[in-house]
């Protein structure tokens, strides 16, 4: 029982990188941008976040720079779809490889020019990021370790995630931006600002991509720099975009369950129960194929794919 | 007009790869074909390494051979265009192996340090065809004597006098250990028996629990990995895998660990007890001296090389006493002072060792290969 508890708060851990790269990319597709950029997006946020939390201290500017290198992607692949038209899905791609190939190459300077060989995070920006404790909430026997003693990362994952889904599902601005993933040019004619709302949800998707890199590369690597530190977490929140239906409440429950679905591994003590460790590593994805024939066959309108995904809008082809 | 233009510029860009094709060839075949007379000269040796990962990337593995190969040029006085490196080349894809040991060659390389174990077979199959070149290919199993050997060494030993600094630290006999590899590979396997050996050494009590991340190279699993150890009530945390994450999750965690492949006391200064690594600069200036002064002669006579402590290629990293339980630094050095003198090694080849089905076995180091049991006082979890 004390085993399956630690194994929930692991699957939320892990579960964690992978909310952040979902809502991001919930937010670019429902303008109609399908954005395979995204372990590029994080890619960067993670170089971004660590480099500005080694050189300040600060875990502010911190999560600020890793933002700011994730909407800084997402505006190389705005400006190229958006309004230059390009392939949505080469431009992704490319921006994945550009992504990682740049903040490897950070890494590295910054490496070779470190004294002792290696890249730690100082002392303070590592106890800022260090699980929080609530007075009397965390003490509490199994709501304290289950809800309340996470690293503050967990709890602004879910805090954007919220507001996410707030903003697409209970305010105007985000039902017309809905409109425009649906049909760009039924929006336009109702007079939405379709170009500006694109850019607007692909910046904001790109920067909370970011933020999840800064996870990869502050948390998971425990504040020391490591080359690749996202690791293809990236492409499985692309896939649970199709899980979450589209849906960033849904991309809640979903990343935690991948996020369990990546620890079980090593939670099932293999003494009892001796599966290969490939049958672990499949799980995500043989689920996220379930989930496309359930949803395929169920044909329910509220966890249908945008309509115009992956089409670029030309006003003058209308 | 563009399609025009296109299509020159492409049938240009052919022949010019075609050109420097040839003339690497030619190059290539020439200072190989001055091996015959003896020894090569300094000036004509060139080396290729074939890294699986970027040794830029800081500690791990690459890192660790690249730094070798930084010694071995300091230590032969060689210049920096005598060594071609060729980085980030995946052990699993045979096309782009056989691409980076082609390119090495047609730039002129004559000795190729091919460092993963998954490069073997292309190797063996480029040795054949390029009998002017010589190839060494790590941790592997095949050689033919006269342009292929393997080399590796009893890492193992390292291994076991970890094992009694983590036996001597742990307060709760649990001992965790994140594995790259199943108990399939010998490699990993006959390193957690030696460790574990070296656990039971000083403290029988204690257990020593696997788990696999099945990945050379997975950040997040291996922090997952020892976070799951942790969380059954491991103190100490051991580790054959390439990032310190396991090292920093126990710092996080309160508890301490054994790193790998680089000191990891600079990573994790709280929790790393000590570090079991290898250096490669005793065997790449071996290898190539041995080049050099005709002790071996490319297409004739080459030899597998597994070196030991003694040689200097195995070692055990700072041993951080701050940290580790009173009597640690005497336990290892007597130990120590057994396997340097010859009186007595981990793997013996006599000696019947007990895996944890009851089973017995003997194992020679240079056979750890074939090691596929855990020790008994291991458990895989």
């Amino acid at each position: 029982m004390e085993m399956f508890m630690k194994f929930l708060v692991a699957a939320i851990v892990a579960g964690t990188p992978l909310l952040f790269g979902t809502v991001g990319e919930i937010l670019s597709e429902k303008v109609g941008h399908l954005n395979l950029g995204v372990e590029g997006m994080m890619a960067l946020g993670a170089c971004a976040g660590f480099m500005v939390g080694y050189l300040t201290d600060n875990l502010v500017l911190a999560l600020v720079a890793a933002f700011g290198a994730g909407l800084l992607g997402a505006l190389i692949y705005g400006v190229l779809t958006v309004t230059f038209l390009a392939n949505q899905n080469v431009t992704g791609l490319t921006l994945t490889i550009f992504g990682q190939g740049l903040s490897n190459f950070i890494g590295y300077f910054m490496l070779e020019n470190s004294e002792s060989g290696t890249l730690k995070l100082p002392a303070q920006i590592t106890a800022q990021m260090a699980d929080v404790h609530i007075p009397v909430l965390s003490d509490l026997p199994v709501v304290g370790p289950l809800l309340f003693q996470y690293n503050p990362f967990v709890y602004l994952a879910i805090a954007i995630a919220l507001v996410c889904a707030y903003y697409l599902f209970r305010t105007k601005t985000g039902l017309n931006v809905q409109a425009i993933g649906e049909n760009p040019g039924a929006a336009d004619a109702a007079s939405i600002q379709v170009n500006r709302w694109k850019y607007f949800n692909i910046l904001l998707g790109g920067g909370i991509c970011g933020l999840g890199g800064a996870y990869c590369s502050m948390i998971i690597n425990g504040g020391v720099w490591l080359a690749d530190s996202t690791g293809g977490l990236g492409w499985i929140a692309v896939a649970l975009v199709i899980f979450a239906a589209w849906k960033p409440q849904m991309a809640i429950f979903g990343s935690f369950v991948f996020g369990g679905l990546r620890v079980l591994k090593y939670y099932v003590p293999s003494n009892v129960i001796n599966i290969p460790i490939a049958f672990y590593d499949m799980l995500p994805f043989l689920i996220t194929a379930l989930v496309l024939v359930i949803s395929s066959m169920r044909k329910s309108t509220s966890s249908r794919i945008p309509g115009s995904l992956g089409v670029n809008y030309f006003r003058e082809e209308r | 007009m563009m399609k025009k233009f296109l299509s020159a510029l492409l049938a240009a860009a052919m022949m010019a790869l075609c050109l420097a094709g040839c003339g690497g060839d030619t190059t290539g075949s020439g200072s190989g074909s001055g091996s015959a007379s003896g020894g090569v000269a300094k000036e004509d040796i060139k080396v290729g390494v074939i890294h699986i990962g970027d040794p830029a990337a800081g500690s791990g593995y690459s890192y660790a051979h690249d730094q070798g190969i930084v010694g071995m040029q300091k230590n032969l006085g060689l210049s920096d265009d005598q060594i071609v490196r060729k980085n980030n080349v995946d052990d699993t894809k045979t096309a782009d192996i056989e691409n980076a040991i082609t390119e090495c060659i047609e730039e002129g390389c004559n000795i190729i340090f091919a460092t993963s174990w998954g490069y073997m077979d292309v190797c063996e199959r480029l040795s054949a065809e390029y009998p002017n070149v010589f190839f060494s290919h790590g941790t592997g199993v095949v050689s033919n004597g006269t342009n292929m050997n393997h080399y590796f060494g009893r890492i193992y030993q390292a291994r076991y006098l970890s094992g009694i600094a983590a036996g001597l630290k742990t307060e709760s006999n649990m001992i965790g250990y994140v594995a790259a590899m199943g108990q399939e590979n010998g490699e990993v396997t006959s390193g957690i028996d030696a460790f574990a050996m070296g656990v039971e050494s000083v403290n029988p009590d204690a257990k020593v629990y696997v788990k696999v991340t099945n990945s050379w190279y997975d950040p997040e699993g291996e922090t997952q990995a020892a976070q799951a150890l942790l969380d059954m009530g491991c103190d100490v945390i051991a580790q054959h895998c390439d990032t310190p994450n396991p090292q920093l999750a126990a710092e996080r965690a309160g508890a301490f660990g054994v790193g790998y492949n680089s000191d990891m006391v600079n990573d994790a200064p709280n929790a790393t007890l000590t570090s079991v690594m290898w250096d490669w600069s005793v065997y790449y200036t071996k290898a190539v001296q041995n080049v050099m002064d005709g002790t071996w002669v490319i297409g004739e006579k080459v030899e597998d090389y597994y070196g030991d402590m003694v040689d200097g290629l195995v070692t055990l990293g700072t041993l951080n006493t701050d940290l580790c339980a009173e009597g640690t630094e005497e336990a290892i050095n007597e130990a120590k002072e057994k396997i340097l003198s010859g009186e007595w090694d981990v793997f013996d080849g006599k000696t019947e060792l007990e895996d944890n089905q009851g089973q017995m076995h003997t194992v020679e180091g240079a056979d750890y290969g074939s090691v596929n049991w855990y020790y008994k006082n291991v458990e895989l979890r």
